[in-house]
């Protein structure tokens, strides 16, 4: 097998990340509940993890940094946390729906909301977002890179934006995190949200989120903390604050070693070989007869996503057939980027999505661009 | 019974606090451990520091110089 879905979950992970979660079956207890030896390896491994992120990402303090299942939960515990009606956020087209479901759901609530569009490559265009900017005003909530296209959007250009005006910046870095720099201080990042099982290596069931010191986030969950059990609500003091319930300790065990092999093999590395992988696959199929690459390849600042479709060929034909036929994974159809989908015009169609790894090969790659040939000809 | 003796204990809002303190402990080889909160405190945190009487001084300047954030400090009979 091939595996070319990496923008959908990383299947190879780091042997130190097996060894981690492996390893946390034999020690963990429940963190914070206690003080018996297994409480607290349990405390120590997800105190460890926190750090090893708030380093990642230049956070002030391991405190800022909360762990939830995926992106999607930081997202929503962000976006529904953040905003109240007469509050107005501007978003993109290029968002995943983990983004546009729940601001959707706070614009049924009164929260006014403005969704930029893109150029005819999907790039989105920032002297609207300045434009876009209004007296009630909040944050702009945006991706760091789209999962469809690949395309990223430049946050130094956003953050520039969002501080002349005092506006929130929330960050999805679902496609970014593991691959590409994150530094929440330089880049004026209020709000960051990442996912543990793409670029950065971990389990699936991990994920985080940033949040800046002196942002307040009303809790999306409340219960169990291990703390404060007397009070009524739910304690205000982060990370606790948006933490309720016992957490996936012994995934976090594995993102933390995921963290610390990333830190280890540089993240430089690993992007070098991801673009110059991707570069190889576009450049083989770019001149194939009949091919559309949607994104923009002007330039290698660019997740290593390359989506594409055969003539008017179903991309859930084509995907299957890289499967079946030649054991390539990729993954076909709407990418749950409904207005990307739109702005490039395959909504019916969807579009042939590979997505690369380091640990890809270049005879993979070469593999692949003859599985597409052989099925343009066709 | 097992005698007890007057100890200090640190008591946090957080789970996060607790164990940034036990981290920076063991690193400078300051002598305690983590115990559960005695009954007689009231405190946020379940987890509390336990530390000779004599460290009072030197567990402060430790919490200062890392940014440890205290809830309170007691001296308990354990």
């Amino acid at each position: 097998m091939i595996y070319m879905d990496n923008a959908a979950t990383t299947l190879h992970k780091p042997d130190v990340v097996k060894a981690a979660v492996l390893a946390a079956f034999d020690t963990m207890g429940n963190a914070g509940r206690g003080a018996s030896e297994p409480a607290l390896d349990a405390s120590r491994v997800i105190y460890a993890a926190r750090e090893k992120l708030a380093h990642f990402f230049n956070a002030e303090s391991a405190s800022r940094i909360v762990f939830t299942a995926n992106s999607t939960e930081s997202l929503n515990i962000a976006i529904k946390g953040l905003f109240c009606p007469g509050n107005h956020v501007i978003t993109t087209v290029l968002e995943h729906n983990s983004v546009l479901r729940p601001l959707y759901e706070c614009q049924e609530q009164g929260v006014e909301i403005t969704i930029l569009g893109c150029d005819e490559k999907g790039n989105i265009l920032y002297e609207e977002m300045e434009r876009a900017v209004k007296d009630n005003t909040k944050a702009v909530v945006c991706t760091h890179a789209s999962n469809l296209t690949g395309n990223m959007i430049d946050l130094n250009k956003v953050g520039e934006i969002t501080k002349r005006h005092g506006l929130l910046l929330v960050v999805d870095a679902s496609q970014t995190a593991g691959v590409w720099p994150v530094d929440v201080q330089e880049q004026g990042i209020d709000v960051l949200c990442f996912t543990g099982h793409k670029g950065l290596l971990g389990p699936q069931g991990t994920g985080g989120m940033y949040v800046r010191t002196g942002v307040d986030i009303r809790p999306l969950l409340s219960g169990g903390s291990g703390i404060d059990t007397y009070n009524p609500h739910h304690p205000s003091q982060m990370p606790t604050a948006l933490e309720a319930g016992t957490l996936n300790g012994h995934g976090i065990a594995g993102l933390g070693a995921a963290v610390t092999y990333l830190e280890e093999t540089g993240l430089n590395v690993i992007r070098k070989k991801e673009q110059s992988l991707m570069r190889r696959f576009y450049e083989g199929i770019s001149a194939i007869p009949g091919i559309k690459v949607y994104g923009d390849f002007s330039t290698n600042d660019r997740a290593a996503i390359v989506s594409f479709n055969i003539g008017d060929y179903d991309s859930s034909e084509v995907s299957d057939k890289l499967n079946v036929e030649y054991g390539i994974v990729t993954r076909p159809g709407a990418h749950c980027a409904p207005l990307m989908h739109k702005a490039l015009g395959t909504v019916e169609q969807g579009a042939v999505r590979f997505s690369f790894s380091h640990y890809n090969t270049e005879e993979e790659v070469d593999t692949a661009v003859r599985a597409v040939e052989e099925l343009a000809r066709e | 019974m097992r005698k007890k003796e007057l100890k200090l204990v640190v008591t946090f809002h957080t789970t996060a606090d607790a164990m940034a303190m036990e981290k920076t402990c063991r690193e400078l080889e300051v002598p305690g451990r983590l115990i559960p909160v005695p009954r007689e405190i009231s405190a946020g945190c379940g987890l509390a520091w336990c530390a000779p009487l004599t460290e009072r001084e030197h567990l402060a300047a430790v919490m200062a110089d890392h940014g440890i954030e205290q809830e309170d400090l007691h001296e308990c009979m354990l």
